[in-house]
């Protein structure tokens, strides 16, 4: 075909070349959530190294007082979800990659639950250590 | 069937009869590099990272909970074992924080030719071993210091 007359290179409706997705019609969305929580985790992982020079062989009272200061406990609620929501991602690629058959689907299941209690469990600790600075206050 | 992607292994040989068709040779038939090092253990240190995180989770619950729990958490932390566990998490973390940036990089289309590659695995090993040590000293050694502080204040008053 002559070069120069416009022609569709590829056999793709441009409703779905303008969507972006793929022949199964998703699957960008797990990609691309890898890599912003990977980079929101950038900033977050830096403070939280930062924090722990700070807290490093500290009491308990100091932790708690640390922990109930409203931009700690927002940095740390933003760590949290971050961390847990990247590790679930992860953790479903290596699930999906090695664990076949029957197994896959509960594994998978597991991965997401253990996953998301554990970052349930430090914002809830979070909202405590908030709470508990509020009252002594 | 268990796995679909059995039926791809199932050929027919030249007198019409079903074979098993062999498989694509595995890992150990390879010569070795440092990118499939680098790369595996990208994925091994996520998961570190994950158990490390779930401690780190653990610590906070137990300073939410009340100071006998964080007390426990302390003699973790405090102890050469803990420790060792805390700079395995770390040094994890920063191998994986360092992958995933050359994975971003990666992404945006730099740095992907073989030439390149092979050029920044040295350097991925180099940076996570100084930033590694440096962290590691300068945590338990601050953390030392804040704790025999603390003793000391304690038994004073």
């Amino acid at each position: 075909m002559n070069a120069s007359v416009p022609h569709i290179e590829v056999m793709r409706s441009q409703l779905g070349r303008a969507r972006g997705l793929g022949a199964g019609g998703s699957g960008t969305e797990h990609w691309w959530a890898e890599r912003v929580t990977a980079a929101s985790l950038l900033p977050l992982s830096t403070w939280f190294v930062v924090q722990m020079f700070r807290l490093g062989g500290a009491d308990h009272a100091d932790v708690v007082k640390w922990g109930g200061k409203p931009v700690n406990a927002t940095m740390l609620t933003a760590l949290i979800i971050a961390t847990f929501y990247h590790a679930q991602l992860g953790l479903q690629v290596i699930v999906d990659d090695y664990v076949h058959g029957k197994a896959h689907l509960p594994t998978r299941i597991l991965v997401k639950f253990v996953t998301s209690l554990l970052g349930l469990l430090g914002v809830f600790a979070v909202v405590k250590l908030v709470v508990a600075g509020s009252r002594r206050s | 069937m268990q796995d679909i992607r059995k039926a791809l292994y199932v050929g027919t040989r030249s007198d019409g009869r079903l074979i098993q068709r062999p498989m694509s040779p595995h890992l150990q038939i390879y010569r070795y590099r440092l990118s499939m090092v680098l790369s595996i253990s990208n994925r091994l240190t996520g998961v570190v990272a994950t158990g490390g995180a779930a401690l780190g989770v653990f610590w906070l619950a137990a300073a939410a909970k009340g100071p006998k729990a964080f007390a426990t958490a302390r003699k973790v932390t405090g102890n050469p074992a803990g420790q060792l566990l805390l700079v395995g998490w770390l040094a994890s973390v920063v191998y994986h924080t360092v992958g995933g940036i050359r994975h971003l990089i990666w992404d945006s289309g730099k740095r992907y030719d073989k030439e390149e590659l092979n050029k920044d695995g040295p350097v991925a090993v180099g940076v996570t071993a100084g930033v590694s040590a440096v962290l590691a000293v300068g945590l338990l050694g601050v953390a030392a210091k804040r704790a025999r502080a603390l003793a000391k204040a304690g038994k004073a008053s």
